[in-house]
């Protein structure tokens, strides 16, 4: 079966582009209790491998390194703070087909509301064996 | 007194066959799977210290039907509905047990079972494999291969399905989805067995014991000859489908000094012995092809013509593309180059994008000297292949080519 990473990055979606830090505290608790279900929906059907959040682009670092003098490490947040990466779900699934099926899940999570927030997921296969050689 | 190890090949061994007297009884799965783990643990403990009991198999069923009327009378008041299962004698010791394992294999094999289940449930209820150990195999954690494992249960109990022998259409079915299963653990261990998942080869080694514990219990079954002898004749290869670093090496670049005699004598006898059994099917046909690969000392000495008509004939069979595109490629090697791309054009609307199609292609413009398409397609199935080995071995060659002929190409 292959694997897909579900990427999701910091921009938000057509449903809400108020970054989480504004909404009320019942509609980030809806909004998290929604991602802990869909985690639970995935482990009841076999399928989930991992799923993360990452830590705000606040507290963010980017680390350079040219192999001889000392690294250079710049501090978050970043102009482009909406590109990077809020968190993520690896999956082991039957298919493609399935794994844009919790994607599309993943999108309509609930923003302020209840409205969904319809965040862009990015749907990458893990790289795997090769084709059997008949 | 026997090692741990010769106790824990016994334990394999029977553990599908207890398992199968239990569900046989009390045509309850789940509970039985879980009594007959238990078992397996006990005499785990004991038979190291203790030494084999006169009869291994009636003590695990002893144990295993035991730890299941515990369980079931404490859940008495709850589940009234066990409790006629309680009350049942242990079963009988002395019933054909070969039986049993074939029966749980088609119970775990079922096709109401999605692939993801029935190649869990079949190795843990029929290989004795424990869940950490399949879980890591198929790199996922333990409780979502659980989970697989408990949903695989689960369906079967919804579904109702009887523990007997299949019969007339249903009997055909049944062991195509039997056969199904063993060869997509096969494919998952052999497919693995390069780069960093080594560890994962059990899986084929495992396979290959399933389906030959089958071939034994239906030794006149054509297929499930042609399964296993194809098993064999691939798994032949394995030490010669790696370099030293863990790259691929395609069967052309193969040493084949490297390839496994024995397991390739013993592929030959069986798929011969396979095709005198009667009707033709898709497994006999790839052992057939893969038995004409093994028997070339060089790959110069290759029959292309003989494989060329085994693909043909299973092309009329099935209708999966990959068999036009090998055949493709078989076609190339006895007709030439120009054949081969002819008969792939048939194939861009089935797999449009598929990095295989695009592969293939680069290999017979290489053939026909034409470097610049080569390379275009080489480039496009490495950037469009899933796999890391495969994407060094397609980039490998973009890299000969360019430094071959000094053409540059736009990127």
């Amino acid at each position: 079966m292959p694997k897909f990473m579900l990427l999701q990055h910091y921009e938000g979606g057509a449903g809400c582009d108020v970054p989480m830090t504004e909404w009320t505290p019942e509609d980030v608790q809806a909004h998290i209790r929604f991602q802990q279900d869909l985690n639970a929906e995935l482990i009841a059907k076999g399928e989930l491998v991992d799923a993360q959040g990452l830590a705000g682009p606040d507290v963010a670092k980017r680390v350079t390194f040219d192999g001889k003098g000392a690294p250079v490490v710049t501090d978050g947040p970043f102009p482009e703070s909406k590109e990077l990466l809020a968190g993520y779900r690896l999956v082991d699934v039957e298919s493609e087909e399935r794994a844009l099926e919790i994607a599309a899940q993943t999108s309509a999570a609930p923003g302020p509301d209840g409205v969904p927030i319809q965040h862009p997921i990015e749907v990458r296969q893990v790289m795997g064996a090769p084709d059997t050689d008949l | 007194m026997r090692t741990g190890a010769e106790i824990e090949v016994l334990l394999r061994e029977l553990a599908p066959q207890v398992l199968g007297a239990l569900v046989r009884r009390s045509g309850d799965f789940e509970g039985s799977e879980d009594a007959v783990q238990e078992a397996l643990l006990a005499a785990a403990g004991h038979w190291p210290r203790e030494g084999l009991p006169d009869n291994p198999r009636g003590w695990l069923i002893q144990t295993a039907t035991r730890k299941m009327t515990d369980r079931i009378r404490s859940e008495i008041a709850r589940r009234r509905r066990e409790e006629v299962a309680a009350r049942q004698e242990p079963p009988s010791t002395d019933v054909p047990d070969s039986d049993d394992t074939l029966l749980l294999l088609f119970l775990c094999c079922h096709p109401a079972l999605t692939p993801a289940s029935a190649i869990a449930l079949t190795l843990r209820a029929v290989g004795g494999l424990t869940t950490a150990e399949i879980a890591n195999a198929f790199l996922v954690p333990e409780t979502t291969m659980a989970q697989r494992i408990s949903r695989g249960k689960q369906r079967i109990t919804a579904s109702g399905i009887p523990f007997r022998r299949p019969t007339g259409d249903e009997w055909t079915e049944r062991l195509r989805s039997v056969l199904h299963v063993l060869y997509l653990i096969f494919n998952e261990g052999y497919a693995s067995s390069i780069g960093d998942h080594l560890h994962r080869t059990e899986l084929s080694a495992e396979a290959i014991r399933l389906t030959r514990a089958v071939h034994a219990m239906l030794p006149d079954d054509g297929e499930v000859g042609g399964l296993l002898a194809l098993m064999l004749l691939t798994d032949a290869r394995r030490p010669a489908r790696t370099g030293p670093h863990g790259e691929l090496i395609p069967l052309a670049e193969q040493d084949r000094t490297l390839w496994n005699r024995q397991l390739i004598v013993e592929g030959q006898r069986v798929v011969l012995d396979a095709v005198a059994h009667g009707s033709v099917g898709a497994y006999q046909l790839q052992a057939g092809i893969a038995a004409v690969h093994d028997d070339a000392d060089r790959v110069e000495d290759t029959d292309w013509a003989q494989i060329l008509t085994l693909y043909g004939l299973l092309e009329r069979m099935s209708d999966n593309p990959m068999v036009t595109l090998n055949r493709a490629v078989a076609a190339a090697m006895v007709h030439g180059p120009a054949t081969g791309l002819t008969m792939l054009d048939s194939l861009d609307a089935t797999l449009a994008g598929h990095y295989r199609l695009d592969a293939v292609r680069a290999h017979l413009f290489d053939m026909a000297g034409d470097t610049e398409s080569a390379l275009t397609h080489y480039r496009s199935a490495a950037n469009r292949t899933t796999s890391v080995p495969e994407q060094q071995y397609l980039a490998a060659q973009v890299a000969r080519l360019s430094a071959l002929d000094g053409v540059s190409q736009p990127e």
